[in-house]
């Protein structure tokens, strides 16, 4: 029981970590970017009145809700090249399993958003004269965007979260770089809890923003 | 007639606001007796002091004899337990209800008894029926909640509250959520309790009840009883201004000369 | 590049086997995670400060790390710590419990807050303690508006559990990864295992908002 926490082998090793924590921002920043911008697009596209955009779109969203987002990475890790031709290295496999996860996941988030604004407004963009897509970008998403930030925020942490899957198939980033000091320095313990603690850090002040930002965007609807 | 009911002194702030500031009172067995006052005048929160819905911040009440919690260091302490046994000795009729919408009519009316009062299911039954029986709505008594009419909740949740035989009847505004027309089901449920001698305190702005059931009036103002009396005498000739000015807010009803 | 999937089927049965377990990791995992969420809801919602706080910092800090860092953590680090033999299932299912009840916590959280204050008072009022309200009036009405939230958690677990593979725990994306090495076939093995993973999964949540339609049908709300 008496185990004598050492931090010191982390601090000692603290470039090694640092070289993973960069690998994670780097990979967080394209997912993010990637899957909440795509998620846009196809939310949308589900939204739309012909089946030859919407039914792809529901296609594509229920595949990727509807599997482990650590099985799509492996796919496309090793399946992917055999299929296409195209080589995969670590980084693009994690990129386009987690980013392809993210946008089918927002892409729903994007259409409750579109779905919760009331059809005058939809009214009110015709009557004046505007067309489908100006009444959609100038009228509606501004306002189902800013109410689905919250939700959106949250899918950001899930992301951010699921970066450390990207070391499976061995993405130099965080989780990979405190296993390789616990296998130099044998110090598991302070190993992965130093990893636990850093995204403690940085994510629980960002479940605290989301609260604000909820209470705040209720009190202005 | 005895004594049931008897507050000393009661006080309640809520933060820094004082809603009473000082209410003493007495209440024989079998009274009625009526609370009026506008919004925010201490009423409701009078009422739910009395079985501790609210804890009193200051002031004693004493059930039938017996003084609710113990004096210690100059101030009341209670313990969950005593009050949890004292709240099933007395009723509680609340604006919206809150009958239990997962449980049948029947179901509504035993939970009490069998959960609270540890009584074996066939006599609850028994007793429940009776109860809704007396409210006049047996036939209903295997239907949720939510098929009933205001008027048929409402008469539910006295059945529920009578079921558990209290001692005191708290009603609190038990038909200002319902329409007009299912208003007099409820209240003539309320008088037939009356008639048979049940001990209650209502707070209602229902005045034609107040003058035609109560046997005592209490005018509430900023936290005080600022005015009591029968309610032949004080509905028609009320003696400070505050409660003219009230009477006059509810001109709808018009006394009999 | 041809399609040839002769070689997954001849061992579909390791398949098979990886999916019972993933199902079997599934399955302890809410039967321990649902009773702890609910015991940590009910500390959050206590009255009694030290308890709420540490309820909540427990709930946060698993909301907040990764779950893959989590099972390395109980895996690696914690038989060092009170010296314990951990074999991948009991580390699997530690893990995904906790991290898992946090998550139901707040379901149950959101769940039981959004019953009217009403319905404590009418139990209060008939003399109900706070544990006969708690048990025979809110939760069994929270827990039916709970249903669709708990459903999707539940999907979610299930998608997690595949991150035992790298444990060596033998579940179905174990044997896939086994099985991809030994037929030199990873694209059909891996596109079948996804097909498995899709099948079930969709099932799941095609039922989950069948009974979420039901639920909306009868009347009831329902908590996110």
């Amino acid at each position: 029981m008496a185990h004598n926490w050492d931090f010191a082998t982390i601090l000692q090793n603290w470039p090694v970590l640092w070289v993973g924590i960069k690998g994670t921002v780097f990979i967080f920043v394209i997912t993010v970017v990637l899957g909440l911008g795509g998620g846009l697009i196809v939310g949308v596209a589900r939204y739309s009145k012909s089946p030859f955009v919407s039914w792809p779109a529901r296609a594509f969203v229920e595949v990727f809700r509807n599997t482990p987002v650590l099985v799509q990475i492996i796919w496309f890790y090793y399946a992917f090249p055999i299929l296409t031709g195209i080589e995969t290295d670590p980084f693009l496999a994690a990129v386009l399993g987690i980013s392809l996860n993210t946008m089918a996941f927002s892409a729903e988030i994007y259409r409750a958003g579109i779905q919760s604004i009331s059809r005058a407004q939809w009214e009110a963009g015709k009557a004046i004269g505007m067309s489908y897509n100006q009444t959609l970008r100038r009228i509606i998403l501004p306002v189902a965007v800013k109410r689905v930030l919250p939700a959106l925020t949250n899918r950001g942490i899930e992301v951010f979260k699921m970066s450390t899957l990207a070391s499976v198939v061995g993405y130099v980033e965080t989780l990979n770089q405190a296993k390789l000091i616990s296998d130099l320095n044998f110090n598991p313990i302070e190993s992965y809890t130093a990893v636990a603690v850093i995204f403690f850090v940085v994510l629980y002040p960002v479940v605290q923003g989301t609260y604000v930002l909820e209470r705040m965007l209720r009190k202005g609807d | 007639m005895s004594e049931i009911l008897r507050i000393e002194n009661l006080h309640k702030s809520f933060g820094d606001l004082e809603v009473l500031k000082g209410i003493d009172l007495t209440v024989q067995s079998g009274e009625t007796v009526v609370l009026l006052g506008s919004s925010g005048s201490g009423k409701s929160t009078m009422l739910r002091c009395l079985n501790f819905m609210e804890t009193p911040t200051e002031g004693k009440i004493h059930l039938n004899g017996e003084l609710i919690g113990t004096e210690r260091g100059g101030r009341m302490r209670y313990r969950e337990a005593e009050l949890c046994a004292l709240r099933a000795r007395i009723g509680m009729v609340f604006q919206h209800f809150n009958l239990f919408p997962h449980m049948t009519v029947l179901e509504n009316v035993m939970e009490g008894q069998v959960i609270v009062l540890g009584r074996a299911k066939p006599e609850a039954q028994d007793k429940a029926m009776a109860q809704l029986d007396r409210v006049g709505l047996a036939e209903k008594a295997t239907e949720y909640p939510a098929r009933l009419s205001g008027g048929q909740k409402q008469r539910v949740a006295i059945a529920r509250a009578l079921a558990m035989d209290p001692e005191v009847m708290l009603f609190d505004e038990v038909t200002s959520a319902l329409d007009p027309e299912l208003v007099g089901e409820v209240l003539k449920t309320i008088r037939q309790l009356a008639e048979d001698g049940m001990t209650m305190l209502c707070v209602t702005h229902e005045l034609g009840f107040a003058y035609h059931v109560a046997n005592r009036v209490l005018f509430l103002h900023e936290g005080t009883i600022l005015e009591q009396g029968e309610p032949q005498s004080i509905l028609k000739a009320p003696a400070t201004d505050r409660m003219s000015e009230f009477l006059e807010g509810h001109s709808l009803f018009k006394l009999p000369d | 590049m041809e399609w040839n999937f002769l070689a997954v089927l001849r061992d579909f049965d390791l398949l098979m086997l990886g999916l019972l377990n993933t199902l079997k990791v599934t399955g302890l995992a809410l039967l321990f995670g649902v009773p702890l969420g609910l015991a940590l809801a009910l500390s959050r919602l206590s009255t009694f400060r030290i308890l709420s706080g540490i309820a909540g910092f427990i709930v946060e800090f698993f909301r907040t790390t990764p779950p893959l860092v989590q099972l390395f953590w109980f895996f690696f680090a914690l038989p060092i710590l009170i010296d314990v033999r951990m074999t991948p299932l009991i580390a699997a299912v530690v893990t995904f419990s906790i991290q898992s009840s946090a998550f139901f916590a707040e379901i149950f959280r959101g769940g039981i807050l959004s019953i009217d204050k009403g319905q404590w008072e009418g139990a209060k009022a008939i003399g109900m303690t706070y544990g006969q309200c708690q048990r025979r009036i809110i939760l069994p009405q929270a827990i039916k508006r709970m249903i669709p939230a708990f459903m999707e958690r539940s999907i979610e677990l299930l998608k997690t559990t595949t991150l035992v593979s790298t444990v060596a725990y033998t579940d179905l994306m174990f044997q896939a990864n086994e099985l991809a090495q030994k037929t030199f076939r990873p694209l059909e093995v891996y596109t079948i295992v996804a097909a498995i993973y899709f099948v079930l999964i969709f099932l799941f949540s095609q039922f989950s908002i069948a009974v979420e339609h039901r639920l909306a049908k009868s009347g009831e709300g329902t908590v996110r």
